[in-house]
């Protein structure tokens, strides 16, 4: 039901969800926050039932704060998508986590990276991604779309088709979506 | 294998698609894998690594569940660090092939949904070839092994075009062509293709392109 999606670009990494927190038949409300901020570089988008996300994400979170405290260092994505994908894979066969993940991050040494791990922990470094009913709808115009460095007003605009056609595509009714980009300067809303 | 009793559902084996065939040469090895990773009818990556690199002389493709098969060439990879560091030596491909199998079984009542291959060269330089299903039974040959969502084809293509004591060259020919044509008649494969070919001098590995669909 949760719609999150995320585009690597040249610099920079955008990844947005929709702002509906819904179970069943009900919406909660249209101004959910599905992005969490790992720390400086590092973007989440979550989807799955509240319960899962906010406790996996609240766990990666003080574990990565953990190691710069312990380390004098902090995680790259790289480093940080496959500690993820271990968590997962650990608890799928103890209490899995129902949770579809997109980490977005920048590094100095790397550039910008977007990692697809899914809720049964298959991690893959992707240059665009989905996750749920919308990667039906958008991972084809993605695929049109996308090319090696893109500029911020191109992915905007990317992301900007993807939203019509959810909106105009899609069953469920999502009007608010959230978009967040990390670059060299840091993590902000946009 | 696709379930042929039921069709149209689709086991845990199928549920993320790959294919992968190891073959025999002369004091070389070929193993082959594509590189879709999918869920279900979705193709989500076309550049998904299913062969992962043993050490100079050995190589372990695995298909099956995404996740086990990351999660299996990552606690191989621990295994393998760990006798190297108490034996002080490389592990045979024989025993590693050992190895495997008592790793799988010892999940007998919850396994990793894999269905691995090695590929390797012992130390007179003789191919060493094996495959498993997802308990960890094994199965030998002299020629080739395969694996994954399109294992018919596999077979029919493989057991067509095999000779033995192939040269290095004509046996990346041999593998690539095997496995290009296998996956194109399968929906859950493909993708793109990876191909290593293992000689005492070195390792070579392309990229082939096939059909993108």
């Amino acid at each position: 039901m949760d719609t999150v999606m995320g585009i690597v670009g040249d610099g920079f990494c955008i990844v947005a969800a929709d702002c509906s927190a819904a179970r069943s038949i009900l919406v909660f409300n249209h101004s959910e926050d599905k992005i969490v901020e790992l720390d400086g570089n590092k973007l989440m988008g979550q989807s799955g039932p509240q319960c899962d996300t906010s406790n996996f994400a609240e766990y990666i979170q003080k574990n990565m704060t953990l190691y710069e405290l312990n380390n004098d260092l902090q995680l790259s994505t790289h480093a940080a998508a496959n500690f993820m994908r271990r968590e997962l894979a650990t608890a799928l066969r103890k209490g899995p986590y129902q949770t579809n993940v997109l980490l977005g991050g920048f590094d100095k040494s790397a550039g910008p990276s977007l990692y697809y791990l899914d809720h049964l922990s298959s991690l893959q470094k992707v240059n665009f991604g989905a996750h749920g009913y919308a990667s039906n709808f958008v991972l084809s115009i993605f695929d049109r779309e996308w090319k090696h460095g893109l500029t911020l007003e191109e992915a905007r605009a990317i992301i900007d088709k993807c939203i019509f056609e959810l909106q105009t595509r899609f069953l469920l009714s999502q009007p608010k979506f959230k978009l967040k980009i990390v670059d060299a300067d840091g993590i902000r809303e946009l | 294998p696709i379930s042929q009793e039921f069709p149209g559902t689709m086991s845990i084996l199928e549920y993320n698609g790959g294919a992968v065939l190891a073959m025999t040469g002369k004091n070389c090895v070929a193993i082959a894998t594509d590189t879709r990773l999918g869920m279900q009818a979705q193709t989500v990556a076309c550049d998904f690594q299913k062969v992962f690199k043993m050490n100079d002389k050995l190589m372990l493709g695995v298909t099956g569940l995404a996740t086990d098969v990351q999660t299996l060439s990552q606690l191989l990879k621990f295994r393998l660090n760990m006798y190297r560091m108490r034996e002080e030596r490389e592990i045979k491909p024989e025993t590693f092939s050992a190895l495997l199998t008592h790793i799988l079984y010892e999940r007998r009542f919850g396994p990793y949904f894999t269905e691995p291959v090695v590929a390797g060269l012992n130390e007179k330089n003789e191919p060493f070839v094996s495959a498993m299903d997802l308990l960890g039974a094994p199965v030998f040959t002299s020629d080739f092994v395969v694996s994954g969502t399109c294992t018919s084809n596999l077979y029919g293509m493989c057991e067509t075009m095999y000779k033995p004591n192939m040269e290095p060259d004509e046996l990346f020919e041999t593998a690539s062509q095997c496995l290009l044509a296998s996956v194109d008649r399968d929906a859950l494969s493909g993708w793109g293709a990876v191909v290593h070919v293992i000689t005492p001098t070195g390792t070579i590995s392309r990229k082939l392109k096939g059909r993108q669909d």
